[in-house]
């Protein structure tokens, strides 16, 4: 693959695997295992197996018409929302999960900030029975608080993080530090294509079912399995991922990559990695982050959780870069307001996270004839309340 | 040969360093508090620059650099700082901190500019060795600066030979696999694993870290090492009345 990683863990001048000592042995154990479990035939039949009766795959593409009208192009939801758990995370919980099976792990953490990746992980830990512990920001905690009700539910442990702006970012560092101390035991279950390789390509492999089915139901829908825009999120970037992948190699298919600009690109309030950000070091890659001229990562702010992030995956960055990919921002506002207008055209709620990518078409200029994919990552349940207090019902 | 070399080549046994962060709990208590180590017999020193995000460090070493970026540390303002710590400081100084500020500040730059001030040593946790030997080696060599390795009981013997080849002073031996400000591991298994080390006759004399707060953890670490570390105890000390003037009382306790 031309944008794939090479052998080092790099995508041009990023990736690569920044991190302790403490963590050398499992990180090395995973570069070295990851291929050769998720290649094998067994891992295979088990994962399609799981996605299909468990995750409820193929997620259906849609043909959003009254959506197509309105913007003037033949518009297309890729519904992970209607996945198990409500989002595209579970693609990659499925995946790691019986990878860590795999690697004889018994004790399984990880991170999240809207709670959609705690609750694709707490549901898998349960469906295993595998202990599960997962950090999520105080901040987060307050405003994803049926998600956090939920991961309880399935019998995980919610542990807070209270360093930092108590987000998504903090939850990764208390993630890594239990690792540091639970070397031999434990597997990490990082909820996107970040962190130290092979991280960000084992999280891209594992979403990539997205783009695969994709191609095979737009060719059904359209007599072409490619599409002339693919439309996404970008938090850390996995569903962004998942849904550009096996378009990356076909140049013809523009790919759109919304981040979350909070109050404003401009407004010290915004998550909008690469309008903001500078080349550095964050949670284990080289990749963009928001930092100041001292190297200090900035504290983001975005109204969604799942988008609450300083950097983005370190294949993003090469994808910016490079220009392959196009790195929009929407800001909260219109964000909340595209929410509403999904749910109204469409009778779906989506996550506000998935509101951003929908904003975005507001700012396209489409031919008549476009077929445009745009990734619905998750379903809306769990930001009602930030939905109703914007709106006021 | 710099300071670090020079003090392990003259001195075997029961070396005692201890970290501190800049800038915390005052912005301009850096060279103040180095001064006061040496005095109280310190054998060489770790001045931490803080990052946002240690992930390698536990509760006390976060609230230090927090409170140090709130009072306004950076890189730039740390080596203003130590402009003159060589008219008031003579034993080896080590600078510890994360690769993201060292990339932002430019590594060449940063070791140029370590060396100028007297700086003798480099620990940067998250900075692995494939990246160093591909791309900040040179920079280190060229500037005379030792760089210092981490080793935890799972670090295999095959690695651990190759940071030995890679070290010119010291390797820093963890007792277990954590974070700082734990506590020192002395179960049987880790006896074996220093033992294990020391039957390796590595080229470079083992430091111990991470876990050493009083004299009994730091005198256990010396029958194993050439010497310890204390990191965090200094620093929650560093939070009682009038610290500056109980650095000695406080040497003593961890040697004696
Ligand atoms: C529904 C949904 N979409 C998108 C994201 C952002 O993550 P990523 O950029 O990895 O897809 C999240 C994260 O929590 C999410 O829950």
């Amino acid at each position: 693959m031309k944008y794939g990683v090479n052998d080092l863990g790099y995508y041009g001048d990023f990736g690569g695997a920044y991190i302790p000592e403490m963590l050398y042995p499992n990180v090395e154990q995973l570069r070295q295992e990851y291929l050769k479990i998720i290649e094998d035939p067994a891992f295979k039949a088990e994962f399609d197996e799981l996605l299909r009766d468990y995750v409820g795959r193929p997620s259906p593409l849609y043909h959003a018409k009254r959506y197509s009208e309105k913007y003037g192009a033949n518009i297309f939801f890729k519904r992970e929302d209607l996945n198990h758990t409500g989002s595209h995370k579970i693609n990659n919980a499925i995946g790691q999960i019986l990878l860590a099976q795999r690697l004889g792990k018994k004790r399984i953490i990880a991170e999240t900030g809207a709670g959609q990746h705690g609750v694709a992980t707490a549901t898998v830990c349960a469906l295993k029975g595998i202990e599960c512990i997962v950090y999520m920001g105080e901040v987060d905690m307050k405003r994803q608080a049926p998600n956090v009700a939920r991961m309880k539910m399935l019998g995980a442990k919610v542990i807070p993080a209270l360093s930092g702006s108590k987000t998504l970012k903090d939850a990764t560092n208390e993630a890594l530090r239990d690792w540091i101390g639970n070397p031999v035991d434990t597997h990490y279950i990082i909820g996107s294509v970040v962190g130290p390789y092979p991280y960000p390509d084992m999280v891209a492999k594992f979403q990539s079912i997205i783009s695969l089915e994709t191609k095979k139901q737009l060719k059904e829908h359209t007599g072409n399995e490619l599409p002339q825009y693919v439309m996404a999120c970008v938090g850390g970037g996995s569903n962004a991922m998942g849904m550009f992948y096996h378009f990356l190699d076909d140049e013809s298919v523009k790919l759109v990559a919304v981040e979350a600009a909070g109050k404003g690109v401009d407004s010290g309030e915004s998550a909008a990695t690469t309008f903001l950000g500078r080349e550095g070091v964050l949670h284990g890659s080289r990749t963009i982050l928001m930092q100041t001229d001292d190297g200090q990562v900035v504290e983001p702010y975005s109204i969604s959780a799942g988008l609450d992030y300083p950097g983005i995956g370190p294949q993003h960055a090469h994808l910016f870069k490079i220009k392959r990919a196009q790195y929009v921002s929407i800001t909260d506002d219109e964000a909340l307001k595209a929410g509403l207008l999904c749910s109204q055209l469409e009778g779906i709620i989506p996550a506000i996270e998935t509101s951003h990518a929908l904003a975005y078409l507001e700012k396209m200029h489409f031919k008549k004839d476009d077929n445009v994919v745009i990734c619905i990552s998750g379903r809306g349940d769990k930001d009602l309340d930030t939905y109703i207090k914007y709106f006021g019902y | 040969m710099n300071r670090l070399q020079t003090l392990f080549n003259t001195k075997k046994n029961n070396l005692l360093s201890i970290y501190f962060t800049a800038g915390y709990p005052e912005l301009d208590s850096t060279l103040k508090v180095a001064e006061a180590l040496e005095i109280a017999g310190v054998d060489f020193i770790e001045i931490g620059f803080p990052y946002s995000d240690p992930v390698a460090d536990g509760p006390t070493i976060q609230h230090s650099s927090e409170r140090a970026l709130e009072n306004g540390m950076t890189l730039h303002l740390l080596f203003e700082q130590l402009k003159n710590l060589r008219k008031h400081v003579s034993i080896p100084i080590l600078l510890m901190g994360y690769v993201n500020p060292i990339v932002q500040f430019g590594v060449e730059k940063f070791c140029k500019t370590a060396a100028e001030v007297g700086v003798d040593g480099i620990i940067v946790p998250d900075l692995p060795m494939y990246e160093y030997e591909a791309m900040y080696a040179k920079y280190f060599i060229d500037n005379n600066l030792s760089n210092i390795f981490l080793v935890t009981p799972q670090t295999s013997e095959e690695r651990i030979r190759k940071i030995d080849e890679l070290s010119n002073s010291f390797i820093y031996l963890l007792s277990s696999s954590s974070i700082t400000g734990g506590s020192l591991n002395v179960s049987a298994n880790i006896e074996d694993y220093y033992r294990r080390i020391k039957t390796m006759e590595l080229n470079n004399p083992a430091i111990i870290g991470f876990g050493i707060s009083n004299h009994q953890t730091f005198q256990k670490a010396c029958e194993y090492a050439a010497g310890a570390i204390v990191g965090s105890a200094f620093v929650k000390f560093q939070a009682t009345d009038n610290y500056i003037d109980n650095i000695p009382d406080f040497i003593y306790s961890i040697k004696n």
